[in-house]
């Protein structure tokens, strides 16, 4: 019996999803249709900060085809009015006393049609009694400012936490001791991830049953399952989360979103489905934006070394603090802010602040504030390099932890599991062709053009996480695989994640493939539905592969090791005379003696050893011993057009290492992506605020994405450094281009001018930003 | 603002529209204000076209009309009444796929797949019109589609081989 | 994302659009392309009681050489324009507009007398047909007139036009045997309204300059003719002194604003600067820039 190859690891195989998807078969949320489904819309408040007198819905309720009007009050009256968030604070369902951002949620519209449901909003009469708007954070930490969340019993300011990590006297020290302090102080600013499908959920509560079926756009459903068992009291066996094909996440659909419950509490109250799929505007204007960080950075040099990292920030919250984020951590991991550099002493100190703006902040693929810290540590290192005149290439090298250092553990207390950033490096830089580059960017100089080379060689944590220390809302951070190989030796993999486009069901068969043989088109992966999968916390902050990929990898195992026993029993061997060829179970000296993984599956069914249970099927609950450290150099070459401020990028070169590459072109697939989303957020996007707290940046026409035309190319590299903890070696690596790359983009535009002494610029790195930088340095055409 | 603008008026309040999609024949009545993205998704069950943003940016919507690419949440269905449109659905012969949708799925063109039909669309019809297009004018030709998954570079192979795939077929 | 509700009409002549507009007296909306006024109806900052779509008007949809000119018809699309010849050459500033409207999906639908009509003032045909010059077709139950392109737009989306009259198309000016010009757009993104445009025309007459156009868009409360500009490159040869004397005139005569794009200041100088590459291309009979 022959075996054809079965592509497991390191095989960039066509992905089994996109047989649907370009069909046009797809299932997404607002695909999903029931009998008798309602449509739902929401009713924004226009005010960034106001008292609500009254709210008068008869005009509304009389509108033909508007079944039902729900508003605050009613909430209250369920007692569904606030519910907790992902970070221990309580948000606002619909608004009773106050609403605290422009954007808000007042009330709901339940009708026949969503255009009859937005006709009615316009006839719900609001009354607001307007209040001065916080929107800055150094605004709402003011003394004597007014208090955003004066419903919060024993809340008298707007500061939220107060937390630090590192060794504050060290890193004390160090800095005294050092030669020079360079120091940077930048705003990451607020941009949102902005998938292409907005948020969305269809609730049907059966009234004859008492189940809550909710399809929900949700990249964690099982938690979210059993959160909404806490809030809205229903029992959680009787609720079944469902997300469906969701249109990109980018950790935008993590949070519970008030409009999810007021769907649930209405279904629940008529006794229908309800349907409520935001619009744009409700997506960008109310929904987990990302960073909004402001930040201090210094480095303490000594003999051309870093000998000492100081970080300080503030977090601007928003009004309610709904950080999706492992529950002992106030500022997510950007404590890992010490990056690819070996620094001794480090001392991290972040303060949050409540704000007249949408919640949220960690989002964006963000991997928990990592790309806050990447940016920092990047920016401070090339500002450092450029003052030091020291190229930055070799500053970064000079100051990289080193090969024989790993495990290594950093400053403020992460042990990273692998790298070699070197080699990265220096990968880069060849295909850059970086000193040649660096010749041409002075004869550029000389002929009156700009050219600028940006560096970043990132390391980011993923992979959360280690039970004892990560944890959502209480919920450890392990994952899960369910496994079953059926008779016909074709196989089902369940998991306790869920994609929104990263290819699991191809990734997760290969594992499979690679620990069992059987060819990952012969394996279903199901992911999303509560009642059929594992409990797992979901994906995000690249943790599907480190954490539910090695549950895959482990129960696969598990099954081999049964798998063997059988195999011996079918043979009449002993199982250490046996040899395993990927699929194949073969007598050591008697290769004809052999059974397949299939031979080995219908037996598990009908001819088994004495005394073992039937069947070839398992569960694992992974809990990771450690996190992993996905690494990497990005290079970006820029060409700034004098009269108008402009760049573009001539070159953009990403060498990642990952680990182990399970599918080399999906992994491909995740860092352009990456790079896209960096590219988007150093050059265009942004959310902002006027001074009355309205929202600039709620819709397309002013929250920016690049077409693929703006879009640079991307020359594309690897190292393999696995993970020497991981079951497969793998990493994760859906989030480093965004940690990883904006701090290259703008370290490329500020190298153009740093010859006349431009030292920062702030993102977006604007034309207008970059024309006034050319203009002070005497520069601009 | 008034409220006349929500109460159906006496005078029409819906309208006879007949459209053909992917080459079959549909008649409806429509509201006038339905758009063309609802009609083919809610009237008529095609739900392969996507909706992405409320100020006609993304291009999620975009399908075929008399073999142009539209944002489909720009028209009214009643504009589409006697024209001929294709919709994501429509690519496919049989069971045989357009030579886009294997090119997208050869290429990794596609990631949430949420762009995808509109990407597709769009390409089908710059294909149309110039066959055998550089980097360059494959972006700027798909620069009213927006993706945030793939980075567009995929998408640009993607095309390319569409190219050269309808190349060879027409040649042999 | 959904527009109030509203009465519809496809009438097949333009007698009968007349008589709609007349029927609604001033609640009646043109809908041509759609793509700038569906989406205000989208959003609600439009709420017509009545469209009158002139889509099925047979014979508005022709571009075509007229005596030494151009007639743009009604529903000539961006996207005609963009693939016609016509447009390069004495109508550069056309030629170079057109690409840069919108995006490329919303250029199969939108119409140029739509943008005009419309009177965005950020929109790109503004300023291009400031600079080159052209006279549009008014036709309304009481007849047709001509307004010329300088009495057309009046303030920020509001026109000359009256309630009850619909354009039937546009005449470009004939710019004389040698002419050259181009549109610079500054944009921060495909799709986005400009930054700074600059539509810049030269009707040549014997080397020298016989007429110059220069209309900028984004910086001013609307399409702004840089009129001083123009009349200083008057009979002048186009010569380096000449470029930059009209260039630092037109960023003179701008009204930028500060906001979210840029400072006012910023925004002088791009005008000052696309003007200058723009006349110098003209002067080399290009139309890059």
């Amino acid at each position: 019996m022959a075996t054809t190859e079965v592509r497991g690891l390191g095989h960039s195989v066509k992905r089994k999803e996109d047989e649907r998807f370009i069909r046009g078969k797809g299932n997404y949320i607002d695909d999903v249709t029931l009998p008798g489904m309602l449509h739902m819309e929401l009713l924004r408040s226009p005010f960034a900060h106001a008292r609500i007198v009254s709210v008068d819905t008869s005009r509304a309720e009389a509108l033909p085809g508007v079944v039902a009007v729900v508003t605050g009050e009613l909430m209250a009256q369920h007692n569904l009015a606030w519910m907790p968030t992902l970070s221990g604070d309580t948000q606002a369902v619909l608004a009773t006393d106050k609403v605290r951002f422009q954007g808000q949620e007042v009330a709901a519209v339940v009708a026949d049609s969503a255009y009859v449901a937005k006709d009615a909003l316009e006839l719900i009469d609001v009354e607001y009694d307007p209040l001065p708007a916080l929107t800055t954070p150094q605004q709402a930490l003011e003394d004597g400012a007014p208090v955003i969340r004066d419903e919060k019993e024993g809340q008298t300011s707007n500061l939220i936490y107060d937390w630090e990590a590192g060794d504050k006297e060290a890193t004390d020290r160090a800095f005294a001791e050092a030669d020079q302090v360079v120091e940077l102080d930048t705003f990451y600013p607020r941009c949102h991830p902005s998938p292409l499908e907005c948020c969305g959920c269809v609730a049907d509560v059966n009234p004859a049953t008492g189940k809550a079926t909710i399809y929900m756009t949700s990249q964690a459903p099982h938690a979210i399952r059993t959160l909404f068992a806490l809030v809205a009291g229903l029992p959680e066996q009787n609720i079944r989360v469902i997300s469906p094909d969701i249109g990109g996440g980018f950790g935008n659909k993590v949070p519970i979103y008030p409009g999810y419950v007021v769907a649930t509490a209405a279904s629940l109250l008529l006794g229908k489905p309800v349907k409520w799929i935001e619009d744009r505007t409700g997506n960008l204007i109310s929904t987990g934006f990302a960073r909004d960080y402001h930040m201090h950075g210094e480095l303490a040099v000594k003999d051309g070394k870093i000998t000492g990292l100081r970080t300080s920030l503030v977090a601007d919250e928003g009004a309610f603090f709904a950080d999706a984020q492992p529950s002992k951590f106030k500022i997510g991991l950007f404590h890992i802010v010490t990056g690819s550099y070996d620094i001794p002493a480090a001392h991290v100190r972040g303060e949050g602040a409540y704000t007249n703006k949408a919640p949220g902040g960690v989002a964006y693929r963000c991997s928990f504030r990592v790309t806050e810290a990447s940016y920092l540590i990047e920016r401070l290192v090339d500002v450092a390099a450029h003052e030091l005149g020291v190229d930055p290439a070799e500053f970064r090298v000079q100051n990289f932890i080193k090969p024989d250092q790993f495990p290594y553990e950093s400053a403020t207390g992460f042990v990273y599991d692998s790298g070699d950033y070197e080699k990265a490096l220096r990968l880069a830089l060849e295909k850059l062709g970086y000193d040649d580059l660096r010749k041409e960017q002075a004869e550029a100089r000389e002929q009156g053009r700009l050219i600028g080379i940006g560096l970043a060689s990132f390391t980011e944590v993923v992979g959360a996480g280690h039970g004892k220390q990560y944890d959502i809302a209480g919920l450890r951070m392990f994952d899960s695989a369910e496994l079953r190989v059926h008779p016909t030796g074709k196989a089902i993999l369940k998991l306790g994640v869920k994609s929104q486009g990263q290819g699991h069901e191809t990734t997760f068969a290969q594992i499979v493939a690679e620990e069992l043989g059987i060819p990952y088109e012969d394996i279903e992966v199901q992911e999303g539905d509560t009642d059929n999968t594992p409990y797992g916390l979901g994906t995000y902050a690249s943790r599907s592969t480190p954490v539910a990929g090695a549950a895959t990898a482990v129960i696969s195992r598990k099954l081999r090791d049964k798998a063997r026993t059988i195999a011996a029993h079918l043979l009449e061997a002993s199982e250490d005379d046996l040899e395993w060829d990927r699929g194949r179970f073969s007598v050591k000296g008697a290769p004809d003696r052999a059974k397949t993984i299939q031979d080995v599956a219908f037996a598990a069914y009908t001819d088994l050893p004495d005394g073992m249970e039937a069947g070839l099927e398992g569960v694992h609950y992974y809990d990771p011993p450690n996190m992993t450290f996905p690494f990497g150099t990005y290079a970006v070459v820029v060409e700034v057009d004098r009269g108008t401020g402009a760049w573009k990028v001539e070159r953009m070169v990403a060498v990642d290492d990952c680990g182990v590459r399970i599918n080399p072109m999906i992994v491909e697939g995740q860092i352009m992506g990456g790079l896209t989303e960096g590219f988007a957020i150093a050059a265009m996007e942004l959310i902002t605020f006027d001074e009355d707290g309205n929202c600039i940046g709620s819709n397309f026409t002013d929250y920016l994405l690049p077409t693929s035309w703006e879009t640079p190319s991307f020359e594309l590299g690897e190292t393999v450094t696995p993970s020497p903890h991981h079951p497969i070696g793998a990493k994760g690596v859906g989030e480093s281009a965004t940690v990883g790359s904006p701090a290259a983009y703008v370290n490329a535009v500020v190298d153009a001018l740093a010859h006349a002494g431009v030292r920062n610029l702030e993102m977006p790195v604007t034309s207008a930003k970059v024309w006034e930088a050319l203009q002070e340095a005497g520069l601009a055409e | 603002m008034a409220d006349t603008a929500i109460e159906p008026t006496t005078a029409q309040t819906t309208r006879a529209v007949s459209v053909t999609v992917n080459g079959e024949s549909h008649a409806a009545e429509v509201e006038p204000r339905l758009l063309l993205v609802h009609f083919l998704r809610q009237t008529l069950g095609l739900t392969g076209t996507h909706q992405g943003c409320d100020t006609t940016h993304c291009g999620a919507c975009t399908v075929l009309l008399d073999g142009v690419p539209v944002k489909s949440c720009t028209v009214l269905a009643v504009q589409a009444d006697g024209r001929g449109i294709t919709t994501v659905e429509g690519l496919q012969q049989g069971a045989e796929l357009h030579p886009i949708q294997v090119a997208f799925r050869e290429e990794h063109g596609l990631q949430c797949g949420f762009c995808t039909p509109g990407m597709m669309l769009t390409s089908v019809a710059l294909l149309q019109e110039n066959p055998n297009p550089t980097d360059e004018e494959i972006r700027w030709a798909l620069s009213g589609n927006i993706c945030r998954c793939t980075g567009y570079q995929n998408i640009v192979k993607a095309v390319h081989h569409a190219a050269a795939a309808q190349a060879s077929e027409g040649g042999s | 994302m959904y527009p109030s509700r509203f009465e519809y009409f496809a009438p097949t002549t333009l007698e009968e659009v007349c008589e709609l507009l007349d029927r609604f007296d001033g609640e009646a909306k043109v809908l041509a392309g759609g793509q700038s006024l569906i989406p205000l109806m989208k959003l609600r900052f439009a709420a017509p009681q009545a469209l009158v779509d002139i889509n099925t008007v047979a014979g508005l949809d022709t571009l075509a050489e007229e005596s030494g000119g151009l007639h743009i018809g009604a529903l000539v699309r961006h996207k005609t324009c963009e693939r016609s010849d016509l447009l390069g050459g004495r109508f550069g500033a056309l030629g170079a507009a057109a690409p840069q409207i919108s995006d490329p999906i919303v250029r199969n639908l939108g119409t140029v007398c739509g943008s005009l009509a419309h009177a965005d003032p950020q929109g790109d045909w503004g300023s291009v047909m400031l600079a080159v010059g052209a006279d549009l077709e008014a036709r309304s139950s009481a007849g047709t007139r001509t307004i010329p392109i300088e009495e057309l737009f009046q303030g920020p989306f509001t026109t000359s036009l009256q309630e009850n009259e619909v354009i039937t198309g546009l005449q470009v000016r004939d710019p004389g045997p040698k002419a050259a010009g181009t549109y610079l757009k500054l944009e921060r993104k495909v799709g986005d309204y400009a930054t700074v445009g600059a539509a810049i025309h030269v009707s040549f007459d014997n080397g020298t300059v016989g007429r110059a156009g220069i209309a900028l868009t984004g910086v001013g409360p609307a399409n702004l003719k840089a009129t001083a500009a123009e009349e200083a490159l008057a009979g002048r040869e186009l010569d380096d002194d000449a470029i930059v004397e009209a260039a630092r005139l037109a960023a003179e005569a701008a009204e930028p604003q500060d906001d979210v794009r840029g400072s006012a200041e910023y925004k002088r100088s791009v005008a000052r600067v696309f003007v200058e590459r723009g006349l110098r291309a003209a002067a080399e009979g290009r139309s890059d820039g």
